[in-house]
This record gives structure tokens, C-alpha cells and sequence, in this order.
């Protein structure tokens, strides 16, 4: 019962389709809490699909996902325990920074319980860029944004597609410590990222996709074990180069 | 969901082109009001205006701002909110604001200058064709991806509704001339709501006299209580369809 209990997300024989390509077949996974899960595979091989379907923001054309046991089709509340940075962060166009800040947060105040957590915030001074138009922005500061909305609630789980794409040195060291005292607490981290180097220190388990299939979910130690190489790129290359 | 509603109608407020229709109603309304020395002349005038310049601008605006919304809805839905909620607050934010720009600007002037039972219903037909021509936008709007596509097949629907419908019912009166299609021309009315708004608006004006014998069985129809009633049923079934059909698709629409 102990193992069920720490699932927090179960996704079942998910299958979508957009047109003839499949984004996804028969992919089941269990994400457990405490873990942080790196998501690798090629462009395309569907690892925003199933990001997106664990957000129910593309609901799948077969199997179901579950959420702290409960199916999540027609349900909403559960995404107030998931902080999501989306791989390309999309606002509306003429609001500020700040706007944008004060209407998540205006919409999310239902999670009272919860403390506000603006410790990526003061650490990319977004303060002083608060009056900015998101239309101004470069894609490094709209993806600071993402970041900071995504642990703005102290969500339980963390959802980063491409977190540190466009972000400049400082900034992404800044996010990879955030998301290791993140880690540390006990959250579900779940990341996908192109940057395999940036994920040795990071993660625990690795899941590897290939053509919307899912090739392997191991942990990062038995990933090592069987490819004999310390270096997650160069187990992922090993993989790769075996198939 | 207020919340929601509260920022659309921000956001609506702060790209002004309502502000600017708003205006540009006050401006006809008042000028048409002001040439006319007969309020009923000036009502007669303004409601050509009315039938054409308010489905176009509420379905061609609603449109593009879904459009715009695009990340604003994409963003809202990966926050723990219901989707029907999102999309209802969106069809409530444009609904209502499209409405109080109707009544600003073309609203107000009729009511202060015809303040008499047909300037009442003048205001209500055009409250309802905002309203129903932001639902037929929402319907296009989410039935495509493509901008320019659904932009087009707004502009196709607004033509369809307001000329190409009159000219397939003229189409249709001159072929089956033999027959008679007074009670049936009743029935098809009902398939467009802006031919519904006009045949009700006549109807108060007493000039039906003037569209002969079909003129008089549609007397005889929409003006007795009944078929008024029926009437703005039927109305309210041109906002409630298209509105709950976009709302399906909506639900089931990956982002």
C-alpha cells in the first residue's frame, strides 16, 4: 500500500493522435513523489504531448491519467498542486509583468494554505521589470516569468518543459538550485531537457521516448549500471546508438 | 468566473476599438435623430444602420480577440480552472461589453428621441444581434485554428446573414411564385435573426402594410402576443446553440 500511496500521477495506456503521425502510443508511467524525472527524447518523440495531456490541456484519445488517484478527466482542482513552465511561456500581449503576476495570483487565491513562494522573483529582479508589456520582452525574461509562475504556489509537483532553453548562465544556475531545494522538500519534479548535462545533478529517473512510444523508465543508478557510463549523455548516446 | 469576466472586459476596454464603435453609433444615432424631424422617419433610418453595422462588428471583433486571446486562454487553462468556466466568462466578457457599447451609443439616443414601444424593441433586437453574433463568432472562432481562416469565414457568415440569405429567399419566392409561401416564408425568417430583428421592428412601425400579402400573414403571426413570443425564442435559441456547440468543442480541444 506504501508504493501506491507515493504514486501521484499514473498515466494508463495514454494514445493521442494529431493527424497521421502518433504523439503518442500506449504510453503508461508512474510518477512517484519525492522524484525528479527527466524526460529525454528526440524532437518529437511526444514529451510535451504527455505533458500536456498530464495538464489536461490535450486530452488523449485512449487510456486515462490519474492524479492523486483521481482520473482527471473532468477535473480542474488538481491542477492547483502543479506549477507548469511551458516550453515557450505565451501571455497576453499588452499586460505588464506585474499584471500578469497579480492575476495568477488574484486567480489562484483559492489555494490560501499555501504560502506564496516569490524566491525566483527577488533572484531574477523581476521586480525592477514589473511595469514591462510582455510583448517587449526577450524570450530569456518571458521564460523567467514561466519559471517563477511555476513555483509562484508551492505546487507539489513541478512540470518544466525546457526550463533553462534561453535563459543565460546565471540565471539557469539560479533555476537548477531552486529546483533542487524544490527537490529536497519532497516534490514531484518532472523536466524535460535537450541540455542532458545539465540533468546529471538533478535527477533520479530517466524516461526515454522515441516516436511517442515510451523505450524505458529506470532510475538514474541503474541507467549507469547497465550502459557503464557515469555520464547521463553518455548512457543516453549509448542508448541511442544501440537501437 | 467574475474574475475572469474582469479581466476580459479590462483587456477589451484597453484596445479602444470598442470604445471607437461606441462612439461611431453615437455619432449615426444622433445625426440620423437630428436631420429627421419625425423620430419614427429617424428610427426607419438608423435601423438599416443597426442590421448591418452590429452583426458585422460583433462577429468580425469577437472573432479576432478569441484569436488574440489565444495565449491568455492557453494560460488560464493550465491553471486550476473549469474550462466551461473559461470559456463561458470569455462569451459573457464580450457579450456584455458589445452590449453596453450598444446601448451607449445607438441605446441611449433612441430611447431619449422614440422612447415609444418600437424604440424599445429597436434596442432589444440589437442587445440580441450583438449577442447572437458573438455566439456565431465564438462557433467559428473554435472550429479553426487558422486566423485568417476563421476571420474569413466570419466575414462569409456576417454576408450570408445579411445579404445572401435575402437574396436566396427572393431566389426561392420567384421560382415557386405559383404557390403560396406566405406561411413558409414565416418559418424561414426564423433561420436568420437579422430578417427575425427586422420583421419585428416593422411590424411595430404599422408600415407592414407595405410588404404586401406576406406582410400581412406576418402581421398576423408576430403580432399577437404568441407569436412574439415565439419569436424571441427563437432569438434566444440563435445565442444559446451556437453558444453551447463552441462550448463543447471547446471542452474537447487540445491547446
Amino acid at each position: 500500500m506504501h508504493e501506491t500511496f507515493k504514486a501521484m500521477i499514473i498515466a494508463t495506456n495514454v494514445s493521442k493522435h494529431f493527424g497521421k503521425p502518433v504523439a503518442l502510443n500506449n504510453v503508461s508511467v508512474t510518477c512517484n513523489k519525492g522524484e525528479c524525472i527527466a524526460l529525454i527524447g528526440p524532437n518529437g518523440s511526444g514529451k510535451t504531448t504527455l505533458i500536456k495531456s498530464i495538464l489536461g490541456m490535450v486530452v488523449p484519445d485512449n487510456g486515462f491519467i490519474t492524479f492523486n488517484g483521481k482520473n482527471i478527466l473532468h477535473d480542474w482542482l488538481y491542477r492547483e498542486f502543479i506549477g507548469y513552465m511551458p516550453q515557450t511561456g505565451r501571455y497576453p500581449e499588452n499586460m505588464t509583468i506585474g499584471q500578469v503576476l497579480d492575476m495568477m495570483k488574484d486567480i489562484r487565491k483559492k489555494s490560501k494554505n499555501r504560502q506564496l513562494d516569490e524566491e525566483l522573483a527577488d533572484a531574477f529582479k523581476l521586480g525592477s521589470l514589473l511595469d514591462k508589456r510582455m510583448r517587449t520582452l526577450s524570450g530569456g525574461t518571458r521564460q523567467k516569468v514561466s519559471a517563477c509562475l511555476a513555483f509562484l504556489f508551492n505546487p507539489d509537483v513541478l512540470i518544466l518543459d525546457e526550463p533553462t532553453a534561453g535563459l543565460d548562465p546565471v540565471a539557469s544556475e539560479i533555476l537548477k538550485e531552486k529546483i533542487i531545494s524544490e527537490k529536497k522538500k519532497g516534490k514531484l519534479v518532472l523536466i524535460t531537457s535537450h541540455v542532458l548535462s545539465e540533468l546529471d545533478d538533478l535527477v533520479t529517473q530517466v524516461i526515454y521516448m522515441q516516436d511517442g512510444n515510451l523505450i524505458f523508465h529506470k532510475s538514474l543508478e541503474n541507467l549507469r549500471k547497465d550502459t557503464g557510463e557515469d555520464k547521463l549523455s553518455r548512457a543516453i548516446a549509448n542508448v541511442m546508438m544501440k537501437k | 468566473m467574475k474574475k475572469i469576466i474582469k479581466y476580459v472586459i479590462a483587456d477589451i476596454l484597453r484596445n479602444k476599438i470598442v470604445l471607437a464603435y461606441t462612439f461611431f453609433l453615437l455619432v449615426i444615432s444622433l445625426s440620423v435623430f437630428s436631420i429627421e424631424d419625425n423620430a419614427g422617419k429617424g428610427l426607419l433610418s438608423l435601423l438599416n444602420v443597426i442590421l448591418i453595422i452590429v452583426p458585422l462588428v460583433s462577429i468580425v471583433f469577437s472573432t479576432i480577440y478569441i484569436y488574440n486571446s489565444a495565449e491568455f486562454i492557453e494560460l488560464l487553462v493550465s491553471q486550476p480552472l473549469q474550462r466551461k468556466k473559461i470559456w463561458i466568462s470569455l462569451f459573457a466578457g464580450l457579450a456584455g461589453s458589445l452590449t453596453l457599447a450598444f446601448l451607449g451609443g445607438a441605446g441611449i439616443p433612441i430611447i431619449i428621441y422614440a422612447p415609444a414601444a418600437t424604440g424599445l424593441i429597436m434596442v432589444g433586437m440589437g442587445v440580441l444581434l450583438s449577442v447572437i453574433f458573438v455566439a456565431i463568432a465564438m462557433l467559428g472562432a473554435v472550429s479553426t485554428r487558422d486566423k485568417a481562416k476563421g476571420i474569413g469565414i466570419a466575414i462569409l457568415l456576417w454576408l450570408y446573414f445579411s445579404l445572401l440569405f435575402d437574396g436566396l429567399v427572393v431566389f426561392i419566392l420567384f421560382q415557386f411564385q405559383d404557390y403560396p409561401l406566405e406561411k413558409p416564408m414565416v418559418v424561414i425568417s426564423g433561420l436568420n435573426p437579422i430578417d427575425l430583428g427586422r420583421i419585428l421592428i416593422l411590424l411595430k412601425m404599422d408600415i407592414s402594410a407595405m410588404m404586401g400579402y406576406t406582410g400581412a400573414v406576418f402581421k398576423d403571426f408576430f403580432g399577437t402576443g404568441a407569436g412574439f413570443t415565439i419569436a424571441l425564442l427563437v432569438m434566444f435559441c440563435w445565442v444559446m446553440v451556437p453558444a453551447w456547440l463552441s462550448l463543447r468543442k471547446f471542452n474537447r480541444k487540445d491547446l
